[in-house]
C-alpha cells in the first residue's frame, strides 16, 4: 500500500535521512521510533504526501506520489488517517463536526448520521460531541482525531506521537483502539518516543520495531 | 439550474467548514451595493439621454423648414404652399404667422422685439409623412420655380445630435463596465484577503482530503451571495433615488424623463445578477490561483 524506496528527504539542502526504505502492507502494525529531530515526522509526511522525497521513489496505493495531482494527493489522503501530532482541528467546529470533517470533505456527510453516533461511542466521547476542540482535554482530543482519521475507514492509519500529550492510562486506551484497527486489517504505523508503550505493545502483536536515527532506518531488536 | 440552487442553498456543512469574517463581508456588501447604486443611475442617465436624443433626432427627421426671403409677398408663400401640398411624402406644411415666429425668436431677443423693424424671413414648417419627401428632388424643384426659397430638413443638426448621443450611449457603457471591472477587483482583494486569513483552515482541510475546488466553493458561495445582496440592496437604492429625482415641468424636457422606461425597468433587476456572476468569476478563479501557490 505504501512502499518508500531509497527515499532522501530533507530541509534547506541538509538531508535527514537518504536511501530509506519502508513497506507497510495490509494488517502490518510499525513503531517509528527515534531521537527528537531525527526526522520521523518528516517520515510520517511522505507517507501521506504532505512532502515529496527529494530523492527515490514513494509509491501509495500503487501510484507514484511524484506524479499525484493536487486532486490525486486529495484522493490518497482519503484513504489513509492520520493522527497528527498536534491533532489539527478546526476550532470553529464542534468536535463532532472535526471527526466527520473528512466526509464533509468528500461530499459524503450524510454518512456521518450513521458513523458518527457509533464512533463517538467507540472513542468514549459521546458527551463531548458537541463540545469545541479547546475545551477537551489532551487525552479526549488525541482520541477525537484517532475517530477522525478511521471515519472514512482508512486502509492505513498514521499517527504522530499520538501517546505525547497523555497519562499512562489513555495511551494505553489510545493503542487499544488502534490495535483494535490493525486486528481489523488496517495497516498503522505510531510513531513514538514511548518505550514503554512499545514494549508491552511489543508483547501483545507481531509489531515491527523501526528505529530512525542519524539518518538511517534500522529494524530494532533486543535493545527494546 | 440545479449548480445555481446548489450555490443558493449550498451545503451547510461544508459552508461552516470555513468560518466567517464578519468585516471582509460586511465591506464586500456595501462596496457591491455602492457599485450597483452607481451603474443604476449611470444605466438611468444613458437610458434618458438615448431616449430624448433619439425623439429630438426623430422629431428634427419629421420635420423641415422653408424660408422664403423677409419680403416674399402672399402669393410667393402661397405658390411655396402648393409646391409643398403637391410633392408626395409631405403631410403637412403650414406658413408660421407672425405671432408663431416672434415666439421662435423670444428666447434670444426677447418678448418686446417688433418684428417689422427686422428682415426676418418668412418660414414655413414642412411635416414629412410616411414614406418622407426627397429631400434632393424638393430642393430642386424649389430652385427651379423659387429660387429664393430654402429648404432646411434639418440634416445638419441632427447629425450631430445623433452623434453626441451615440457618445454619451458609449461612455456611459464604458462606466458601467469600468464599475464591474471595479467589483471584480474589490470581490478578488476580499475574497485573497478571506483566503489569507484561513491559512490554517485550509491547511487542515487538505490534510483530511478536501479537494482544491471544495475549499474553493466554500468561498464562492459566500462571495457570490454576497455580491448579490449587496447589489440588490445598491440597485434598489439606486432606484429609489432615480424615482426621486424632480420631474422638470417642461414636456420633452430631459428631467421630465429621466428614469427607466418599458423593457429598461429589466436592468435594475438584472444589475444583482451581474454582480453575483461577476463575484462568482472572480472569486473562483482568484481561489483556485490563491490555492495553487498554497502547497
Amino acid at each position: 500500500m505504501i512502499e518508500l524506496e531509497n527515499v532522501s528527504c530533507g530541509f534547506g539542502g541538509t538531508p535527514l535521512f537518504s536511501g530509506l526504505s519502508l513497506s507497510l502492507t495490509p494488517g502490518s502494525f510499525h513503531f517509528l521510533t527515534g531521537p527528537s529531530g531525527a526526522g520521523k515526522t518528516t517520515l510520517l509526511r511522505l507517507c501521506y504526501a504532505d512532502l515529496r522525497a527529494d530523492q527515490g521513489q514513494v509509491r501509495l496505493f500503487d501510484q507514484d506520489a511524484s506524479s499525484l495531482g493536487r486532486d490525486g494527493v486529495a484522493m490518497i489522503r482519503r484513504r489513509i488517517g492520520v493522527v497528527h501530532q498536534n491533532c489539527a482541528f478546526l476550532d470553529h467546529l464542534t468536535i463532532a463536526e472535526n471527526i466527520a470533517l473528512p466526509l464533509t470533505v468528500a461530499d459524503r456527510a450524510a454518512e456521518a448520521a450513521g458513523n458518527l453516533p457509533e464512533l463517538l461511542a467507540w472513542v468514549g466521547l459521546t458527551a463531548q460531541a458537541g463540545q469545541f476542540p479547546p475545551e477537551l482535554s489532551g487525552g479526549e482530543r488525541q482520541r477525537a482525531a484517532l475517530a477522525r482519521a478511521v471515519i472514512m475507514s482508512p486502509d492505513v492509519i498514521i499517527a504522530d506521537e499520538p501517546t505525547g500529550n497523555v497519562d499512562w492510562e489513555m495511551s494505553q486506551r489510545l493503542l487499544t483502539l488502534l490495535v483494535e484497527l490493525n486486528r481489523m486489517g488496517k495497516a498503522v504505523l505510531i510513531a513514538t518516543h514511548d518505550l514503554t508503550m512499545i514494549r508491552t505493545m511489543k508483547a501483545e502483536l507481531s509489531a515491527r520495531v523501526l528505529r530512525l536515527k542519524d539518518g538511517e532506518l534500522v529494524q530494532a531488536g533486543a535493545e527494546l | 439550474m440545479k449548480a445555481v440552487l446548489d450555490l443558493i442553498v449550498g451545503d451547510p456543512q461544508a459552508d461552516r467548514a470555513v468560518p466567517h469574517t464578519g468585516i471582509t463581508a460586511r465591506l464586500t456588501v456595501f462596496a457591491t451595493g455602492v457599485m450597483a447604486f452607481l451603474a443604476v443611475l449611470v444605466l438611468a442617465l444613458s437610458m434618458t439621454a438615448g431616449r430624448v436624443a433619439d425623439r429630438w433626432a426623430d422629431e428634427l427627421a419629421q420635420a423641415a423648414t422653408l424660408r422664403l426671403p423677409a419680403d416674399a409677398d402672399a402669393a410667393t408663400i402661397e405658390k411655396a404652399l402648393e409646391i409643398l401640398r403637391t410633392t408626395p411624402g409631405v403631410a403637412a406644411a403650414k406658413a408660421l404667422t407672425e405671432a408663431e415666429q416672434q415666439a421662435l425668436l423670444d428666447p434670444w431677443l426677447g418678448p418686446n422685439l417688433a418684428l417689422d423693424a427686422l428682415p426676418i424671413p418668412q418660414l414655413i414648417e414642412v411635416i414629412a409623412d410616411d414614406p418622407p419627401y426627397d429631400p434632393e428632388g424638393l430642393q430642386a424643384r424649389f430652385a427651379a420655380e423659387l429660387p429664393d426659397a430654402v429648404l432646411d430638413d434639418h440634416a445638419r443638426w441632427r447629425a450631430p445630435l445623433l452623434k453626441a448621443a451615440n457618445r454619451l450611449r458609449l461612455v456611459t457603457w464604458l462606466v458601467t463596465l469600468l464599475i464591474g471591472a471595479a467589483l471584480a477587483a474589490m470581490v478578488v482583494l476580499a475574497a485573497q484577503a478571506s483566503l489569507a486569513a484561513n491559512v490554517q483552515v485550509i491547511h487542515v482541510l487538505r490534510l483530511v482530503g478536501a479537494r482544491d475546488i471544495y475549499i474553493a466553493r466554500a468561498f464562492v458561495r459566500r462571495f457570490t451571495l454576497r455580491a448579490a445582496f449587496g447589489a440588490a440592496l445598491g440597485a434598489l437604492a439606486g432606484v429609489i433615488v432615480v424615482q426621486l429625482v424632480p420631474v422638470g415641468d417642461a414636456p420633452g424636457s430631459f428631467l421630465a424623463e429621466i428614469g427607466f422606461q418599458g423593457a429598461g425597468w429589466l436592468w435594475p433587476l438584472v444589475i444583482p445578477l451581474i454582480a453575483a456572476i461577476v463575484a462568482f468569476a472572480a472569486t473562483r478563479a482568484a481561489a483556485l490561483a490563491r490555492l495553487k501557490e498554497q502547497t
